[in-house]
């Protein structure tokens, strides 16, 4: 299944709901374009919801951190929330559990926004 | 396991990438390995496969994947080899310190020597070869794991 987004506001936060694969190819291009796009038109606080994520490959875990520093470097915030284990495992694996922050409610994720 | 190997030769695309995750996937499960290994395997076959098609036959249509499947009783034995230019394995960097943990690029080699039991990289000429190897649980390399 390749990747799928939506994109929803809520209290200021733009909430992206991810599903699908995030791998090389369609699923790393549609995230990038996607965060890019959001960046472009204003967006400062951006929560990327991976619940219905199902697989992630190192390009999928590549564009996640070219997103967190791409809205950063524009002095805005991405926070991941809903991990699986499997992506919650791998961002262990690579160190990168710490860099993002994680949040496992919407209401807390969005209420972590400065 | 009964010893059995088998071995495709593919076209350098993200298509040949899928099918050797997926024929990874298969293979692994038909060898006994629980479904947290099936998916450690076919990840660690994923990104062999992408470094092979990417880094090494840079998408080239005359240059070819070659993915080999070992079942040896003991352990699930994977061949990958592609006809680049050659992967200098010193040359990579460790993408879990903190210079590097930011950067895009990197973590393929890290995620295959993470999931499986071991890897080795030969350079060919030209091209390179990765070999990973997946123990069964129950041989002799996991009790000596469980004694320490």
């Amino acid at each position: 299944m390749s990747m799928k987004s939506s994109t929803r506001q809520v209290t200021g936060i733009t909430i992206v709901d991810l599903s699908g694969r995030i791998t090389l190819g369609e699923g790393s291009v549609l995230l990038r374009d996607m965060v890019r796009d959001l960046v472009t038109k204003g967006e400062r606080k951006i929560l990327l919801n991976l619940g219905d994520v199902t697989y992630i490959d190192s390009s999928g875990i590549g564009e996640l951190v070219s997103a967190f520093t791409t809205v950063r470097n524009q002095g805005g915030e991405l926070k991941l929330l809903n991990l699986t284990k499997k992506v919650h495992d791998l961002l262990q694996i690579t160190k990168l559990y710490t860099v993002f922050d994680v949040k496992d409610d919407e209401a807390t994720a969005v209420a972590a926004f400065k | 396991m009964t010893a059995k190997r088998v071995s495709y030769t593919l076209d350098s695309s993200l298509q040949s990438v899928n099918t050797a995750e997926e024929t990874a996937q298969l293979l692994a499960a038909k060898a006994g390995f629980d479904e947290d290994n099936c998916l450690k395997i076919s990840m660690a076959v994923r990104e062999a496969a992408v470094n092979a098609v990417l880094h090494g036959n840079a998408y080239d249509p005359s240059k070819k994947m070659t993915v080999a499947f070992e079942n040896t009783g003991q352990a699930l034995v994977i061949t990958i080899t592609d006809e680049g230019r050659g992967l200098d394995v010193n040359s990579v960097p460790d993408p879990t310190t903190p210079e590097n943990l930011l950067k895009q690029s990197g973590r393929g080699i890290f995620l295959m020597r993470s999931f499986m039991d071991e890897v080795r990289i030969r350079l060919l000429a030209p091209g390179t070869e990765v070999t990973m190897v997946k123990n069964v649980s129950g041989t002799a390399a996991n009790h000596k794991e469980a004694s320490k």
